[in-house]
């Protein structure tokens, strides 16, 4: 293969804009939550459970999971692409992140869901 | 301003000469007539002939004597004598992320290129007027803030994504000048200068670190005018 420097890959702006509505979402998450804190939802173990567990909040906590590894994997992504020049290394860095979050993503739903 | 000693602390590096780069410790006398840094670097070469830099208009007009000013890039003249502080060394280097020709001399070729891969002039494929393509007032506006770029390469040449990726990233002062073309109501090429910079590299290696708005000596703003363009692609695409 002749060795040249290509870019116009036709992508980036998706991920440029999940970048900053995921950070959105977990902002908002976080107050959420700090009021809920405030409130004493985590005052013992039983109280915070069933705050944990009410069908809303669990809505929110999976949005979070998947908003936090989308979140995750472009930033980290990012760093693979300034610093990592080799293609082949930086393609196994994206694969072996890809699966790091997936692998988070179902032990965190999984963790949720058995609540 | 009475005479005083200014001195200079200058990376120095001769490819012919010199095994390294080195720092040379060097001195000179400036009087109330030498009011930039220019001047003095003027005088420097005076009593050091061997010592390399560009410039041309001394007036920060041509962007030739951007060099790393302690620290901090910047035009030599444009950079106020008075604004060092007295007794501490001004440390000169070459613009980082270019590779160094001589002394402060950097080789562009790399910053020009990704000027150039963005097209940098008019598309507009209706027949010429007999005189000029107008544009109203309000439309002329639009590209103040963009027009002014003199190339120095300050901006560029201090943003991190431009050290690591200057292969592949537009850089500052290329993405400025895409959007000056962007932006202009006489051009037509807007959606094909957009797929263009649709890129992780092109226009997404810019992680908003602002650099460039921190550097540029003609006070302009890459950064705004990235955030245009990626407000476009927006608007394009959703």
């Amino acid at each position: 293969m002749v060795r040249r420097n290509v870019v116009g890959a036709h992508y980036g702006l998706v991920d440029w804009l999940a970048q900053r509505v995921t950070a959105v979402l977990m902002a908002a998450y976080a107050m959420v939550v700090a009021v809920a804190l405030l409130q004493g939802a985590a005052a013992d173990f039983v109280t915070w459970r069933s705050f944990m567990a009410s069908g809303l909040m669990r809505f929110f906590s999976f949005v979070l999971v998947l908003a936090l590894a989308w979140h995750a994997w472009v930033g980290v992504r990012d760093i693979w692409m300034d610093y990592v020049k080799p293609v082949s290394l930086r393609l196994a860095l994206h694969v072996l992140t890809l699966f790091a979050l997936i692998g988070s993503v179902g032990w965190a739903l999984g963790i949720l869901w058995r609540l | 301003m009475a005479s005083r000693t200014l001195h200079f602390k200058i990376y120095r590096y001769d490819p012919d000469k010199d095994r390294k780069p080195y720092m040379q410790d060097i001195s000179v006398e400036v009087d109330e007539n030498d009011r930039k840094l220019l001047d003095a670097l003027v005088k420097l070469k005076a009593k050091d002939d061997s010592l390399a830099f560009r410039r041309s208009c001394r007036e920060g007009v041509c962007g030739s004597d951007a060099i790393n000013i302690n620290g901090k890039n910047g035009l030599a003249c444009l950079t106020d004598l008075s604004s060092f502080p007295e007794g501490k060394p001004i440390v000169l280097r070459p613009l980082p992320g270019l590779p160094v020709i001589r002394d402060l001399i950097v080789d562009m070729t790399q910053f020009f290129k990704q000027y150039h891969s963005i097209k940098p002039y008019l598309i507009n494929h209706d027949p010429p007027p007999e005189r000029e393509r107008l544009q109203s007032p309000k439309d002329r506006e639009e590209l103040d803030g963009l027009y002014e770029c003199i190339l120095c390469a300050c901006c560029s040449t201090s943003c991190p994504s431009f050290w690591w990726n200057p292969d592949k990233f537009v850089g500052p002062a290329g993405l400025l000048a895409a959007y000056r073309f962007i932006a202009d109501t006489r051009d037509q090429a807007t959606n094909e200068r957009l797929d263009d910079l649709e890129d992780p590299y092109r226009l997404f290696r810019c992680h908003t670190i602002m650099n460039c708005v921190d550097v540029c000596p003609k006070g302009l703003n890459p950064t705004r005018a990235i955030g245009k363009i990626k407000a476009l692609m927006v608007a394009r695409a959703i």
